[in-house]
């Protein structure tokens, strides 16, 4: 969809001024589309000249190849304002290194375009991308002060970059999966060499008892110390449940692998008819495939929130004493400086105002719709933004001390007792251990007093039982649904990062929304006004333009068509615009004498009557129906908001969602929340801002949309990439049947071992009866679980 | 039985060769980036640096 309207470079480069306005035009660089009848080939001056840059430096074959969204490769208007010099590390002999995140690195040719086009500079040594982790790593010959040429020709080419913080390492760096991973190709070079020995042994009947004992001998050198070093995350598993007094499936399999390599390892010395070493191999192999992509499928969610985080991360400008402002990381920052808060700037700090008042949008704290004017003096806390003129704060706490940390700390506590949730696959593993070991202990029992053999044959049937009950099948049931589900989810941008998120959420019986940010969209957007002329829209969004206010941005948002902003427009801060005697901003600065209440811009011109644009903050365009799907798949919808009873009223009303609470404190929302559970509601809380963290990680399953604060999508089990709400019941929907269907897939396999037990427990089973049963029940589970991914009904 | 001697330990040999291999792949760190390795393969290195100067 996107090549449709692209128009392909190379053979258009010279003649393509006049002739590009053919109907669906999208713009050469970003790919958005244009305005019907535009002279341009680009939709704005940022593209025009990413454009050129990509192609003077020769990398054209980009825009044949690249598949981003279309829009998501616009340049940003203003540079970006870290200072990255200072995060550059000194190398031994005046080199420098600088690793970054770069957000819109979503396809190969993103990450081939910036690679490219990095080591076209003379001095750099290294540009190396990570298209999995957006993560860059620089290391260039010369002045740390390069780091911003490089880092403002990445935004020029329209991606934007950001430090490299830790959650993103965090995100990226798993030592476990590479474990894992690692244990994995043990795991399986054994088992296929195994197999190569035993299907010799099962094969050949007529193979004298020398050689049967050199392929045992071979069996249990290939085999024995592959069990112990690839079963090592089982094991160890195993051991933690142990002694915490609560058996897991990883009890089971680490038992049932390690009697196997002892029996087999017995029968190697008496040259017993077979040895099972490739069924205990085996079985590490599949299991241990199983956690990898289960693993994998999370980490990438994990990534994607890490990166959305990474983008918030920004530094503050600190005053100096001799009045200069220096951006610096927030972490620098310590009580008593000044920081200045720049005009749409969100506090990062707790602090008390200085100067004059200030106008504050205080949504993330309070929920309060309408921003407030705060008098100087007044105490703010960290997560307001700021809506008007710039202001000093001095700031009463480091960022370690202050209340978003003290927030955060509240939330760790209540991530832990969360993990005290049981997921269905260890429900079943503690009903299913317990009676598998009996059976193979009964087994051992009968074979030895009852039946006579030696305790050596006893054992053969006892374990092969074991090796059999041994859930292949049951313990790649859950993970592989999981894998399907989430990885469905996350191509329709649900980030899911708990490994028991699904099941939370398809139990779920209660929706609990914020309002400001997750049912509105949580900025000003313009109003209609039926006698506006459109002129004067046109007008004011082209003044606006050369603005970074809110205010102006949604001017802007509304009228996207505006022409740039004309020469000579001057921007009085905190005030408005002025062109010559056309003046936007405020009603004293456009001298009007209406009145400023809400969120109005007046725009005033020479002989004409002045005209005011009103903004609030909207409903998101599909928050009723998402509502009303929830609530058909029995979700029964309420709304706590901290703002006024009078804008709660409206919305829940809009929203089509009957009980709401105004004027809910974060400690109000939390305690809401806490009383649902008892009463077995198990609530899904959506939210937002920082006064919905505790009750996101107090609520059974927790959900944070889009342009959260970093708090709440830390906080939230779910996180939506996209800007839409309606993903939601999609994902209770998948949450639903991915539960159905591991329930199923257990059912499957206690099915085949209903078959199997008694099989080896008569002492019928042979290795390859084992392997059959396994991979055939393995088998099964998996396709089962593919149907997780289909679009459910 | 004398094909045995020579085979066997060859088959092991080239498995554990495998295996060796896997592991120096895992602690270069090859898997960290699987869907960028994919889709690298796609594009031509234009080195501006060798083809300008």
């Amino acid at each position: 969809m996107i090549a449709l309207g692209r128009i392909q470079p190379g053979g258009e480069e010279g003649d393509a001024a006049g002739v590009s306005s053919a109907p669906a035009a999208a713009c050469a660089h970003c790919a958005a589309p244009l305005r019907a009848g535009a002279a341009s080939r680009f939709c704005c001056a940022g593209c025009e000249g990413a454009h050129a840059l990509v192609a003077g430096l020769g990398l054209d074959a980009f825009y044949r190849r690249q598949e981003t969204a279309a829009g998501t490769l616009r340049p940003p208007e203003a540079p970006p304002e870290t200072d990255f010099a200072a995060l550059a590390r000194p190398g031994k002999s005046g080199e420098h290194s600088l690793e970054l995140m770069v957000a819109g690195l979503t396809c190969g040719a993103c990450v081939w375009l910036v690679e490219q086009a990095l080591a076209a500079g003379p001095d750099m040594l290294r540009a190396r991308a990570s298209l999995s982790a957006r993560r860059l790593t620089l290391l260039w010959r010369g002045p740390a002060a390069r780091a911003n040429d490089f880092v403002a020709l990445i935004a020029r080419l329209g991606f934007r970059a950001a430090p490299w913080s830790p959650a993103c390492l965090r995100a990226t760096e798993d030592a476990e999966g590479r474990e894992l991973l690692r244990a994995l190709g043990i795991a399986a070079f054994g088992m296929m060499n195994v197999m190569l020995v035993s299907v010799a042994v099962w094969a050949g009947a007529d193979m004298g008892e020398a050689t049967r004992a050199l392929m045992h001998w071979l069996a249990a050198l290939i085999g024995l110390p592959v069990v112990l070093v690839a079963g090592m995350p089982f094991y160890r598993s195993a051991w933690r449940t142990l002694r915490a007094g609560r058996p897991n499936m990883d009890l089971a399999v680490s038992l049932g692998v390690l009697a196997t390599a002892a029996m087999s390892l017995s029968e190697t010395l008496r040259n017993g008819a077979y040895t099972w070493f490739d069924g205990a191999t085996a079985l590490l192999a599949l299991l241990l495939a199983g956690r990898v992509l289960d693993r994998a499928a999370r980490r990438r969610a994990r990534q994607a929130v890490a990166e959305l985080l990474a983008l918030q991360e920004g530094t503050v400008q600190r005053l100096t004493p001799d009045g200069r402002a220096e951006h610096v990381p927030v972490a620098a920052i310590r009580a008593g400086e000044r920081v200045l808060v720049a005009a749409g700037e969100r506090l990062r700090l707790d602090g008390v105002l200085e100067g004059e008042e200030a106008l504050l949008d205080t949504a993330a704290t309070t929920g309060e719709s309408l921003p407030r004017r705060v008098p100087a003096g007044a105490p703010l806390a960290a997560g307001g933004v700021n809506l008007g003129n710039p202001f000093t704060l001095r700031v009463t706490a480091a960022a370690a001390d202050g209340s978003l940390a003290a927030m955060a700390r509240l939330l760790e506590r209540a991530e832990q007792a969360r993990g005290r949730f049981v997921s269905i696959a260890d429900k079943a593993a503690r009903l299913y251990v317990p009676a598998a070991h009996a059976v193979a202990l009964g087994t051992f029992l009968g074979w030895w007093l009852w039946a006579g053999v030696s305790w050596q044959a006893a054992l053969v049937p006892a374990v092969a039982a074991l090796i059999i009950t041994c859930p292949c099948g049951l313990a790649i049931a859950v993970p592989a649904v999981q894998v399907v589900a989430v990885g469905a989810l996350f191509r329709r941008g649900v980030l899911v990062t708990s490994p028991t998120a699904l099941e939370r959420l398809a139990s779920a019986g209660h929706v609990v929304f914020d309002k400001t940010g997750t049912l509105t969209e949580g900025r000003p957007v313009l109003l209609d006004e039926p006698g506006r002329p459109a002129s004067a829209l046109a007008e004011a969004a082209s003044l606006a333009r050369a603005s970074r206010h809110p205010l102006a941005r949604a001017l802007v948002a509304a009228c996207p068509d505006a022409p740039p902003a004309p020469a000579g427009v001057v921007e009085v801060p905190g005030q408005g615009m002025r062109r010559g005697t056309t003046r936007l901003g405020s009603a004293r600065f456009a001298g009007v004498a209406g009145s400023d209440e809400g969120l109005t811009l007046w725009l005033a011109r020479p002989g004409l009557s002045a005209v005011p644009f009103r903004f609030a903050d909207r409903l998101r365009p599909d928050a009723a129906p998402a509502v009303r799907a929830l609530r058909d798949l029995g979700l029964e919808p309420e709304l706590l908001s901290g703002d006024g009873p009078d804008a709660v009223e409206a919305v829940a009303e809009a929203a089509g969602i009957g009980p709401w609470q105004a004027r809910a404190t974060p400690a109000g929302k939390a305690e809401r929340i806490a009383a649902l559970a008892v009463a077995g509601r198990r609530p899904l809380m959506v939210g937002d801002g920082i006064n919905d963290a505790a009750a996101l990680a107090l609520a059974h399953v927790s959900a944070a949309p889009q342009g959260a604060t970093d708090l709440a999508q830390t906080a939230a089990d779910l996180v939506l990439r996209g800007e839409e709400l309606a993903v939601l019941p999609f994902a209770v929907r998948v949450a639903r049947r991915a539960q159905r269907l591991a329930r199923q897939n257990i059912g499957l396999s206690l099915i085949y071992n209903m078959v199997a037990v008694p099989c080896a427990v008569l002492g019928y089973a042979t290795p390859l009866i084992a392997a059959l049963v396994m991979a055939s029940s393995s088998l099964l589970v998996i396709l089962n679980a593919l149907r997780a991914g289909r679009a459910p009904a | 039985m004398n094909a045995l001697l020579l085979l066997v330990p060859i088959a092991l040999l080239l498995g554990l060769l495998a295996l060796l291999l896997f592991l120096w792949t895992l602690r270069t760190r090859q898997y960290d980036d699987l869907d960028g390795a994919a889709a690298r393969i796609l594009f031509d290195d234009t080195h501006p640096k060798r083809g300008r100067r």
